[in-house]
């Protein structure tokens, strides 16, 4: 089991209070995935050029001013960072490439967990109330988040197993469900030159969907091939930087609810995540059937 | 007239609700009518009643509600989550809204009525209850159902009736498609008055024209060495 939550504001004044909206979601959904948690926050894009990178650092007590430091002299981008405890947001004109060969040439205790104009990336070990407090989720701000409790039935409680996945640029996604051909997708897109990070299954339906966008497919597109080729059990729900997309696979046997109004579409495992949500009385409610893609824009 | 008794969850657990159902309010006697008050999509609420009264949720609920219920009457005035009235024994649970997956799931005995759509696996492996759903169901409705009625008013899902026992099923709108052993039927006379009179139980005296019967082929019943297997 899992839980899963979703929320895009439709108007600005709810864009502040994001945080305050998904906080208590991810918490409720916490009874669903108490070991782990993680949430992916879309903001309007920063200054030109700039683009942001979510890492996460084992240690607590990490110097992250140092770790600036090194960045900026190496690769010669001004940079600029936000840490909490052992999570910062680098802020800088530097590429992904640029970013991902500097890390992979030093040996830290550093986890990338996302990359692009938009997307921030948490996550953490604990149960999600916790990880909620430690870093001030609900002082979030931003058009859309996802967010994701995990009960580990695969692989390894961890931060780099806890979901949201990443892959590409301002693009995440959450699973609920488990899937039963993730090695056989892995071997194929590993001889197309995609490189994993885990042994996580719910990776292997990131990096095949980030894959197909970056041949060219929309999301939508990469989902119905994902249709054919994903095996098992899955409710997933995705972000870009201006969408959340939401589909359940043919059995439909992991939960989803959307109650969607003029002011915001939320998205939970179980309605009782959303209860509190305020006009969700007056809200259109319903659950996602089979195989369609449902897809609402920031 | 019943006493009107007012429980609110946001005052109190649904441990707390439930064994004040369970345990205080058989011991007074008497009939009674109770309110439950803020849902708010919690789970267990009114499971295993076994008495006579009138309950009704105020709200939207969430997973097993008025599970392996005998003879309160249960009605939620929201929707439900996952398997509302799962081995419900006798009475009846009615839903307002929708209800999600698994409604009615292992029922020996009572009623249960969706007025809006119920989703998949509705009725799976009932063994004796009664169903009718208003609106549609989703896939694999009444999988290995074994005994009772499915009254389905709108569409029905793929898969439906899958490796069917005694149960049966009528569907008013599209079926898209039928699981394995599961057939289509020519409705007799004794269908029509079964589904007139649990149509007129759940509170919709319509007319039964238009209803298609679906029921076992039976063909699942023994093991033929020479099928090939393949269903």
């Amino acid at each position: 089991m899992c839980g899963i939550v979703g929320f895009l504001a439709r108007q600005e004044p709810l864009r502040k209070s994001l945080g305050e909206f998904i906080v208590p979601m991810l918490t409720c959904m916490g009874e669903r995935g108490p070991d782990s948690a993680g949430l992916a926050v879309f903001s309007g894009p920063p200054a030109d050029g700039l683009r942001r990178y979510s890492f996460y650092a084992r240690d607590r007590e990490f110097d992250w001013l140092t770790f600036v430091a090194e960045f900026t002299a190496d690769t010669d981008a001004n940079a600029e960072i936000e840490a909490v405890e052992s999570h910062a947001i680098l802020t800088s004109v530097a590429d992904p490439a640029t970013v991902h060969t500097w890390l992979s040439g030093r040996d830290l205790p550093v986890h990338l967990l996302s990359a692009g104009r938009t997307i921030d990336v948490y996550k953490d070990e604990g149960h999600p109330r916790d990880i909620a407090r430690r870093y001030s989720f609900t002082a979030l701000v931003g058009t859309h988040a996802v967010g994701h409790t995990r009960m580990a039935t695969e692989s390894a409680v961890s931060p780099a197993h806890a979901h949201p996945f990443t892959a590409g640029e301002d693009f995440c996604l959450v699973h609920n469900g488990s899937l039963s051909n993730p090695y056989s997708i892995r071997r194929r897109l590993e001889k197309k030159g995609v490189r994993f990070e885990t042994d996580n299954d719910t990776e292997a339906a990131c990096r095949f969907l980030e894959w197909r966008m970056r041949e060219g497919d929309s999301l939508e597109q990469a989902l119905e091939l994902g249709f054919e080729e994903l095996d098992g059990f899955y409710t997933l729900l995705m972000a870009t930087s201006d969408k959340l997309v939401l589909v359940r696979d043919a059995f439909a046997c992991k939960p989803a609810v959307v109650a969607e109004t003029d002011q915001y579409v939320a998205i939970s495992s179980e309605y009782r995540a959303l209860a509190h949500l305020p006009g969700v009385k007056d809200a259109r409610i319903f659950e996602p059937v089979p195989e369609q893609i449902y897809s609402w824009t920031a | 007239m019943d006493r009107l008794i007012s429980l609110d969850l946001a005052k109190m657990s649904v441990r707390e609700l439930n064994q004040l159902l369970h345990h205080d309010l058989p011991a007074q006697g008497a009939g009674a009518r109770i309110d439950i008050l803020n849902p708010n999509g919690m789970h267990n609420i009114a499971v295993g009643l076994d008495v006579p009264v009138e309950v009704d949720i105020r709200g939207h609920a969430g997973y097993f509600i008025a599970g392996m219920n005998k003879q309160a009457r249960v009605t939620v005035h929201g929707n439900v989550g996952w398997s509302v009235a799962e081995n419900i024994m006798s009475g009846s649970v009615r839903v307002k809204g929708c209800a999600s997956e698994c409604a009615a799931a292992s029922g020996r005995g009572g009623l249960v009525v969706i007025e809006q759509d119920a989703s998949s696996r509705c009725g799976i492996s009932m063994k004796g209850c009664d169903i009718v759903v208003r609106g549609s169901v989703g896939h694999m409705s009444a999988f290995m159902a074994q005994a009772g009625t499915l009254i389905v008013c709108g569409d029905a899902g793929a898969g439906l009736g899958d490796s069917l026992y005694e149960a049966v099923i009528y569907v008013r709108g599209t079926i898209h498609g039928l699981g394995a052993d599961a057939r289509e039927e020519p409705m007799a006379m004794e269908d029509h008055a079964r589904v007139a009179g649990l149509l007129a139980r759940a509170g919709y005296p319509d007319d039964t024209a238009g209803f298609k019967r679906v029921a076992s082929a039976r063909s699942l019943y023994h093991w033929h060495a020479d099928a090939g297997q393949e269903y």
